[in-house]
């Protein structure tokens, strides 16, 4: 089955689930309003969300140099930098570290990067155990599946189905309550910490200037899967450069008001290299794989290469009535809603994700949200012209040029008019039957049915009842 | 089997290849500086009493305990008395002149953090006590790092994370605590920072705040005045 047909299939599945959809609502009308409030806290968010444009502008726009400047700087700290083209490269590189320090086990905080290049069922599949420690991807990873948001992986559940997932794999006891349920990851996850000898993490920001990775979380998972192990890897997409230490005093709050809905996130932590002499503790080794893995066929696109300022805070996705209606796991992507819709494209083929921009209102809430101001909606426009620039579609081609022959001819517009009541006259037999020429359209909403008069008619009858003084 | 070989020269030759093509720069007017960015940041006062008091509103709504005391004595009674009501077995701290002083004739076992100490033994802690870099009024965030705050393990592993402060360590807001940072190491800045903004929490499931997620169940900053 196509990306394409598979869309439509769940799209349609998960509309038809209310109870689901509306628990999705109200998740997402909580965040709002705790958005707004961490939003108005700021003196002037539109200033903001500007100079954060123009510092991502600045970065993305300058990318080799900030790269190598984050390369140099993090290596004078014994950070050990890999640059992987692509995913292979970056799960080989990962696996063969595995293998050489004889590492065990190994926990993951939350990282897309690593769901982009499917590293756990790489590592799996080599005979390492991987557990994911953030507590949405840990149930998630319990439950085989996806993130279903790229900032809340498991919003779409309710207590009950996460209670019945831990009864099942952890053999807890049935509970209804959150802080009991929690309880039970950290028990269990406890464990896993104090004997990973590998930690494997994501980053929100790369600072160029002094060779730092940067990592925003609210559990304090990330920071003890970076602690503990004696090896940490970070995997971190080439786009995440911020030039220097300070624009974090802009970014931090900003990730958190849109991310979270917080004044700031409970850890925004900075890690500039493996434990450095005379520090108590800290891993012994640090590697940093910088992936592309097509990122740069984004930046190639100097139209939408904005697309490449996200820093990921899902804002996008709580406000777009797409994602709301048709929930997560429909995308079949890494990243959904809108900023997935408009990426994906260009990190996996355009022809086979092009429907996702079709998958949209327009409305431009995403846009409007967006706190580095990426043109999101437009880009997915551009992603619609694209698609059949490179593709056309003889019988649309043929259709578009049948309607402006019409449109721009005043004797066949009018023909066109007085005609319509026949053709939906002529319609109404087979309306709604394989027949129906109109069906795929009129299967879910209304076909307005032709008004007895036309407005030339209308117009030419004022003009000689009205005339004009 | 060996490493793969950094695949920068060819990850770099994209990247100025794609860059020829410049894209629309938005409407610049000059690139803001730090200093002016604070005009569009959440609002901070200008002096001691009024940052303290955005540090503590911050702190409250953040579920923190921020405690004032006089002195380094008064706060060493409380935490004597805390020891003594939670039943502490010991208290996990490492070595600074804060933790010191306020931990001076509190008769408690200590587990002292330091080079090769053992992660397991941290584990099981009741406490743990650090120093840290800074207080930060805007956010009421505590900035700790693997220098003042004795490595990376110690504020996060125990379930009660205590932070001895002085009132000089209070900074406006995060450009102030970056400067800060820069002013105490120079070049050399530690391997670890982190602004620890409230006790470790989730809101995973359904969206419900439950505190102590991996980290500290319980946040309590001793500010000695």
């Amino acid at each position: 089955m196509s990306a394409s047909t598979l869309f439509q299939h769940d799209a349609k599945a998960a509309a038809a689930n209310l109870p689901r959809r509306s628990f999705v609502r109200t998740a997402l009308a909580g965040y709002m309003v705790k958005r707004k409030a961490a939003q108005d806290y700021f003196q002037d968010w539109q200033s903001a969300r500007q100079a954060a444009s123009e510092i991502k502008y600045e970065g993305v726009n300058h990318l080799d140099r900030y790269l190598e400047e984050f390369t140099r700087n993090a290596e004078a700290r014994g950070t050990k930098v890999f640059w992987a083209s692509n995913s292979e490269q970056a799960r080989a590189y990962i696996l063969e570290l595995c293998r050489q320090k004889g590492v065990q086990s190994i926990v993951k905080s939350k990282t897309m990067t690593s769901e982009e290049i499917h590293l756990n069922e790489a590592l799996e599949k080599e005979g390492y155990r991987v557990v994911e420690s953030d507590l949405g991807e840990f149930i998630m990873q319990l439950r085989h599946e996806t993130p279903y948001h790229f900032v809340l992986p498991c919003m779409h559940l309710q207590r009950d189905e996460i209670s019945a997932t831990f009864e099942k794999t952890l053999k807890s006891a049935p509970t209804r309550d959150p802080e009991e349920l929690t309880a039970i990851a950290r028990r269990f996850m406890r464990q896993e910490f104090c004997r990973a000898d590998l930690g494997i993490s994501g980053a929100n920001f790369l600072v160029a200037e002094t060779g730092m990775i940067s990592i925003t979380e609210n559990e304090g998972n990330a920071r003890l899967t970076t602690a503990l192990p004696k090896i940490h890897v970070a995997l971190v997409g080439i786009e995440k450069v911020l030039p220097k230490l300070e624009d974090l005093a802009l970014f931090l709050p900003m990730l958190s008001a849109t991310g979270t809905a917080q004044t700031l996130t409970g850890y925004n932590s900075l890690y500039g290299g493996p434990g450095q002499l005379g520090e108590t503790d800290g891993p012994e080794e640090f590697h940093v794989i910088l992936l592309d893995n097509h990122r740069t066929r984004l930046l190639a696109d100097p139209e939408q290469r904005d697309a490449l300022h996200c820093i990921r805070c899902g804002a996008c996705l709580n406000v777009c009535p797409i994602f709301k209606n048709v929930g997560g796991h429909t995308y079949g992507t890494t990243y959904q809603g809108p900023i997935g819709s408009v990426i994906t494209p260009h990190l996996r083929g355009l022809q086979d994700w092009k429907h996702l921009s079709g998958a949209s209102s327009l409305c431009g809430a995403c846009t409007e949200t967006c706190p580095v101001k990426i043109d999101l909606h437009h880009h997915l426009l551009q992603n619609r012209r694209n698609a059949v620039a490179a593709r056309p579609v003889w019988w649309e081609k043929l259709l578009f040029r049948g309607f402006s022959f019409v449109m721009r001819s005043p004797a066949l517009y009018r023909l066109a008019g007085r005609l319509a009541p026949l053709g939906f006259a002529l319609r109404r037999p087979v309306r709604n039957t394989p027949l129906d020429p109109l069906r795929p359209w009129t299967a879910t909403r209304e076909f307005p049915a032709p008004p007895p008069r036309t407005f030339q008619e209308i117009w030419k009858e004022r003009a000689r009842t009205q005339p004009t003084p | 089997m060996a490493f793969p070989k950094s695949d920068s020269a060819a990850i770099l030759a994209r990247i100025r290849e794609a860059l020829r093509l410049s894209a629309p720069a938005p409407s610049v007017e000059a690139a803001p500086d730090a200093q002016s960015r604070r005009r569009w940041l959440p609002k901070v006062g200008p002096d001691y009493s009024e940052q303290i008091e955005t540090f503590s509103a911050q702190a409250s709504v953040l579920k923190a305990e921020f405690l004032r005391f006089p002195s380094f004595s008064a706060a060493r009674e409380e935490l004597a008395s805390w020891a003594r009501h939670e039943k502490w077995d010991r208290i996990a701290t490492h070595a600074h002149p804060l933790t010191d002083g306020l931990l001076e004739g509190v008769e408690i076992p200590r587990f002292q953090v330091a080079s090769g100490y053992d992660k397991l033994e941290l584990e099981k802690c009741p406490v743990g006590l650090t120093a840290c870099e800074a207080l930060v009024a805007q956010t009421g965030s505590v900035l700790v790092s693997a220098v003042s705050s004795g490595g990376r393990a110690l504020s996060i592993l125990p379930p009660h994370h205590i932070v001895v402060a002085t009132r000089d360590q209070l900074v406006p807001d995060l450009t102030a605590a970056f400067a800060r940072v820069r002013a105490t190491y120079g070049a050399r800045l530690p391997g670890f920072l982190s602004f620890i903004t409230g006790p470790s929490r989730t809101g995973d499931i359904e969206r419900i705040l439950v505190l102590g997620a991996h980290g500290p169940k319980r946040l309590s900053i001793f500010l000695i005045e």
